[in-house]
C-alpha cells in the first residue's frame, strides 16, 4: 500500500468533525452548566435534546411539511430552532423542578438514579407518541443548487465544492449558529446579572444563598438554558442528517458528556473545545479505521481522559471539601 | 441494640435505668421509624424486619418457590419462575455493588452479557467447545469478577459520579463491541450466538425447564444464605459504612480503596454466574438481552424492593418480572389491565387520606368519566365506538365509561401529555383543589391506558418504570422494605 497523504480526505473529514464538534459542543454545555451547579450528571440531558429535535419537526410539519412549507426557507428554519429552544429549555426546567429539586439534600445517588429514570420515561414516551420510525427532516432534497432562502420551497441541502471537498449549506449553518449561540451564552454569563449569579452559586451555593441570590431561581435558569442549547442542537442533527429517532438522545448524549469531560467538567469553553476534539476524533475514527470503531473511539477517548486527567483539559482539580 | 452497657452499673440508684442511657440520642435513634411511620408500606416493612427472622423469610420463600413447578405450565414456569429467579440474582449482585457499598455501576448489565457470552463460547457448537459445567462456570464467575475489578479500578481515583458515567460507558461499549464490532465474528454480531449447551450438575445435563427451575433456585438460595452472611459480616458493615459516609469510613481507617473493588468484584462474580444461568437456559444470547432497557428494569428491582435488603430485592424481582411479563406484548392483556388498574388504585389508596376522600376520589372519576363520556358521544359517534383491546368481562363497562375514539389518532397522545401535565400537577399542589384534580387524573389514566398503552404494552412497561424510579426516589428513596438514612447533622 502506498503511503499516500489523502489531503481531500483529510479535509473532508476535519470538515465532517468540525459540524459533528459543534452539535456535540452545545449538548456538553447543559452538561457541564448543570454539573458545575448541582454536581449532578443530567443523564436525562440526551432526551431533552432528542425532544427538541421532534419539536423542531412538528414545527416543520406545523408549516406545511419538509417538502412544501408554507414560508421562506429563512424564518422557517428560525422557527424551528426557536421553537425547539423554547419546548426543550422549559423541559429541562419541569426535569428540574420535579426529578430533581425533591432530591437536593438526598445522598448524591438518589437524583443520579431519578435522572436515569427520566431519561428512560422521555426516550420511551417519545416511542409512544411518535412510533418508532424514523421522521424525516427531508434537508436531503437536492432542490436546486441555487437556495432561495427568501422563498418558499423545499427544504434544500444544495452542496458546494471546494477543492473536491464537498461542503454542505446546512454545515456552514450549524457551523455559524453554533458561534452565534455560543458568542451569546459565553456575553450572557459574562455581563448580565443571572450569568453572575450563576457563577456566583457555581462557586458556593451556599454563600450564594447567603447573599441573597435565589438559588432555586438561578438553577432553573441553569437548566433552561441548557435544554434549550439542546434543543437547537436536535434541531441541528435533524438538518444534517435528515431524519430523528427515539433513540437518538442516547448515544448523543453520551458524546455530549464526554466532550464535557474532555474538556473539563464545569467549563464552558471547555465543553466547546471538548465537543470539537470529540466530533473530530469520531469523523477520523469513521473516515480511517470505518464507521464501526467511531463510537468505541469516543468511548476510549472518554476512559483515557478520565483515568489520566479526571479534571478535563480546562477543568480545574477538584478539591474534596470536608 | 448496644445501648451504653459496658457503663459499669452502681446499684442501687433509683434511676439506674435511665443512666444506662447515657450517650444515646433518643433522637437520632428512633429516626428510622418516624420516616418508616409517614407512609403505608413502612409499618409493614419494619413489622417483617421486627417479627420474620430471616431464616424463616428464607423458609417461606423457599416454600412458595418450590410449589410453582406442582401448578405451573412449562411456559409460564419459564417466564414466571426461572425469570424471576434470574431477576432475584442480578437484583442481589446490583444490591452488593449499590445496596451495600453505595457504588453506582451503570455498566452491571454489561458484566452479565459478558458471562453469558463468555459461557456461550465456552459451550457451543460455536468452538465445538462442551465443557461441564462444573469447570465452565467456575472461569465464567472468577474471569467476570476479573473484569468487574478492572472497572473498578477508576473508582479507586474517581468520584462517585465519574463512576457512574464509566461504567455506563462500559456498558455502551459493551453492546457496541458484541453487535458491531464483533471482531472475528468472534460474537456472532446482531445474530448473538446459538445453540448454546444447557447447564450440567456433573454430567447430568439439565434439559426440561424443571430441571433448569431447580437449579437456578438452589443457586439462588446459596447465593441468598451467602449474601447474608456477607452483609452481617465486618465487611458488609464496612461497606455500609462505606456508603453512608466514604469519609468517615476513611477517617476510621476502614481501606475504602479496598472495599470498593470487593464490592464490584462480588457484584459482577454474581452478574456473571446468573450470565451462564442465563444463557444456558435460552440457549442463545444477543446484545440486546444486556442493552439499557434491562438496566434500568434491574435498577427497579433492587429500588422497588430497597436499596441494600435482600427481602426486598426479592419481593422487588417478583412484583417487576410479573409486571413486566403481564406487558409482554404476546401476552394477553387482560392481566395487564387488572394489574394496572389494581396499582392505579393501591397509589390512590395509600397516597389519599382520609378514606372519605378515597371514595370521593374513585366516585367522582367514575361520575366525571361518564359524563365525559355522553358529552363525548354526543358530539359525534366516531369519539366513542373504538374498540376495547381484549376487554374480556370488562369490555363493556370500559367502552361504556372510557373515550375510545376510532380514527382520532391525536386524541391518544393529548391524552398522554394531559396525564403527564395532571401528574406532576397533582403533586404540587395541597388540599381541596388537589382531590378536585385527581378526578380528572384518575380518568384521564385509564384513557391513557385503554388507548395507548394497550397498544403499546411493551413501550408502557418501560415509561412505567422509568416513572417508577423518578417516584420511587423523591417519595420513598428507601424503598419498600430498605431503612431510610439516619441523617445525622
Amino acid at each position: 500500500m502506498p503511503l499516500s497523504f489523502n489531503a481531500e480526505l483529510f479535509i473532508q473529514l476535519l470538515v465532517n468533525g468540525i459540524t459533528l464538534g459543534s452539535l456535540y459542543g452545545l449538548i456538553a454545555i447543559g452538561y457541564s452548566m448543570v454539573y458545575g451547579i448541582l454536581k449532578l450528571l443530567n443523564f436525562a440531558h440526551g432526551d431533552v435534546y432528542m425532544i427538541g429535535a421532534f419539536a423542531g419537526y412538528a414545527v416543520l410539519s406545523l408549516l406545511g411539511g419538509p417538502l412544501s412549507p408554507n414560508i421562506a426557507l429563512a424564518p422557517l428554519i428560525l422557527l424551528m430552532f426557536l421553537g425547539a429552544m423554547l419546548v426543550s429549555g422549559l423541559l429541562g426546567v419541569v426535569i428540574e423542578r420535579f426529578a430533581y429539586r425533591p432530591l437536593r439534600e438526598a445522598p448524591r445517588i438518589a437524583p443520579l438514579i431519578s435522572a436515569l429514570g427520566v431519561s428512560f420515561f422521555l426516550q420511551n414516551s417519545a416511542l409512544l407518541l411518535f412510533g418508532a420510525q424514523f421522521r424525516s427532516y427531508n434537508s436531503f432534497v437536492l432542490g436546486s443548487s441555487n437556495p432561495q432562502f427568501f422563498e418558499p420551497g423545499p427544504l434544500i441541502d444544495p452542496v458546494f465544492t471546494v477543492h473536491n471537498v464537498n461542503i454542505q449549506t446546512v454545515q456552514v449553518l450549524v457551523f455559524v449558529v453554533t458561534i452565534v449561540l455560543m458568542a451569546g451564552l459565553t456575553l450572557f454569563v459574562a455581563k448580565t446579572r443571572v450569568g453572575k449569579a450563576m457563577r456566583a452559586t457555581s462557586f458556593d451555593r451556599e454563600a450564594a444563598a447567603m447573599m441573597g441570590i435565589d438559588v432555586d431561581r438561578v438553577i432553573a435558569s441553569t437548566f433552561f438554558i441548557g435544554s434549550l442549547l439542546a434543543g437547537a442542537a436536535g434541531v441541528m442533527f435533524g438538518l444534517l442528517f435528515s431524519q430523528v429517532f427515539h433513540f437518538m438522545g442516547f448515544l448523543a448524549g453520551l458524546k455530549g458528556f464526554t466532550a464535557a469531560v474532555v474538556g473539563g467538567i464545569g467549563s464552558i469553553p471547555g465543553a466547546m473545545l471538548g465537543g470539537l476534539l470529540v466530533g473530530l476524533a469520531e469523523s477520523f475514527a469513521a473516515g480511517y479505521l470505518g464507521g464501526r470503531w467511531s463510537d468505541l473511539t469516543v468511548f476510549a477517548i472518554l476512559i483515557v481522559v478520565l483515568l489520566l486527567r479526571p479534571s478535563g483539559l480546562l477543568g480545574t482539580r477538584a478539591i474534596q471539601k470536608v | 441494640m448496644q445501648t451504653g452497657g459496658d457503663i459499669p452499673e452502681v446499684p442501687g440508684r433509683p434511676d439506674e435505668r435511665d443512666r444506662r442511657r447515657v450517650g444515646v440520642d433518643e433522637w437520632v435513634a428512633s429516626h428510622d421509624e418516624r420516616l418508616a411511620d409517614r407512609a403505608g408500606f413502612g409499618k409493614l416493612g419494619r413489622w417483617i424486619d421486627a417479627r420474620v427472622p430471616p431464616w424463616a423469610r428464607l423458609l417461606i420463600f423457599a416454600a412458595f418457590a418450590a410449589t410453582l413447578p406442582l401448578w405451573m405450565s412449562r411456559g409460564d414456569l419459564f417466564v414466571y419462575g426461572i425469570f424471576t429467579l434470574i431477576y432475584i440474582l442480578l437484583g442481589l449482585g446490583l444490591n452488593v455493588v449499590v445496596g451495600y457499598a453505595g457504588l453506582l455501576d451503570l455498566g452491571y448489565v454489561a458484566l452479565f452479557g459478558f458471562g453469558a457470552y463468555f459461557y456461550a463460547l465456552l459451550d457451543s457448537p460455536k468452538y465445538g467447545l462442551h465443557w461441564p459445567s462444573a469447570v465452565s462456570i467456575p472461569i465464567v464467575v472468577a474471569s467476570t469478577a476479573l473484569l468487574g475489578l478492572i472497572l473498578g479500578v477508576p473508582s479507586r481515583r474517581l468520584l462517585g459520579d465519574y463512576l457512574a458515567i464509566v461504567t455506563l460507558f462500559f456498558g455502551q461499549a459493551f453492546v457496541v463491541f458484541v453487535n458491531a464490532a464483533n471482531p472475528r465474528n468472534l460474537t456472532g454480531g446482531p445474530n448473538g450466538l446459538a445453540d448454546i449447551d444447557p447447564n450440567d450438575l456433573f454430567g447430568y445435563e439439565l434439559v426440561t425447564r424443571k430441571q433448569q427451575y431447580w437449579f437456578i433456585l438452589g443457586v439462588v438460595l446459596l447465593v441468598l444464605i451467602g449474601l447474608y452472611f456477607l452483609s452481617e459480616s465486618r465487611t458488609g458493615r464496612a461497606w455500609r459504612a462505606l456508603r453512608e459516609d466514604p469519609l468517615a469510613a476513611e477517617a476510621m481507617s476502614m481501606p475504602v480503596n479496598r472495599l470498593k473493588l470487593l464490592a464490584f468484584a462480588f457484584g459482577a462474580a454474581i452478574a456473571g454466574l446468573t450470565g451462564c444461568l442465563f444463557a444456558a437456559v435460552l440457549t442463545a444470547v444477543t446484545s440486546g438481552n444486556f442493552a439499557l432497557p434491562i438496566l434500568i428494569t434491574i435498577y427497579a428491582v433492587v429500588i422497588l424492593g430497597g436499596i441494600g435488603s435482600l427481602t426486598g430485592v426479592v419481593i422487588g424481582a417478583i412484583v417487576i418480572n410479573v409486571s413486566f411479563q403481564f406487558l409482554a406484548p404476546e401476552n394477553s392483556q387482560t392481566n395487564a389491565r387488572i394489574l394496572f388498574y389494581g396499582a392505579v388504585i393501591l397509589l390512590l389508596a395509600l397516597g389519599v387520606k382520609p378514606l372519605w376522600r378515597l371514595a370521593l376520589v374513585l366516585a367522582g372519576a367514575v361520575v366525571f368519566g361518564l359524563v365525559a363520556h355522553a358529552i363525548a358521544s354526543g358530539i359525534s359517534e366516531s369519539w366513542t365506538n373504538g374498540v376495547v383491546v381484549e376487554g374480556g368481562r370488562l369490555a363493556h363497562v370500559i367502552s361504556e365509561w372510557v373515550i375510545i375514539p376510532t380514527g382520532h389518532q391525536r386524541f391518544a397522545n393529548a391524552a398522554y401529555l394531559a396525564l403527564i401535565v395532571l401528574v406532576l400537577a397533582v403533586t404540587r399542589i395541597r388540599g381541596w383543589l388537589q382531590t378536585a384534580l385527581l378526578i380528572p387524573t384518575v380518568y384521564l389514566t385509564a384513557v391513557v391506558w385503554e388507548t395507548s398503552f394497550v397498544e403499546e404494552p411493551a413501550v408502557a412497561r418501560w415509561i412505567l418504570f422509568g416513572a417508577l424510579l423518578v417516584f420511587l426516589m423523591t417519595v420513598r428513596p428507601q424503598g419498600l422494605l430498605g431503612t431510610p438514612r439516619v441523617e445525622i447533622v
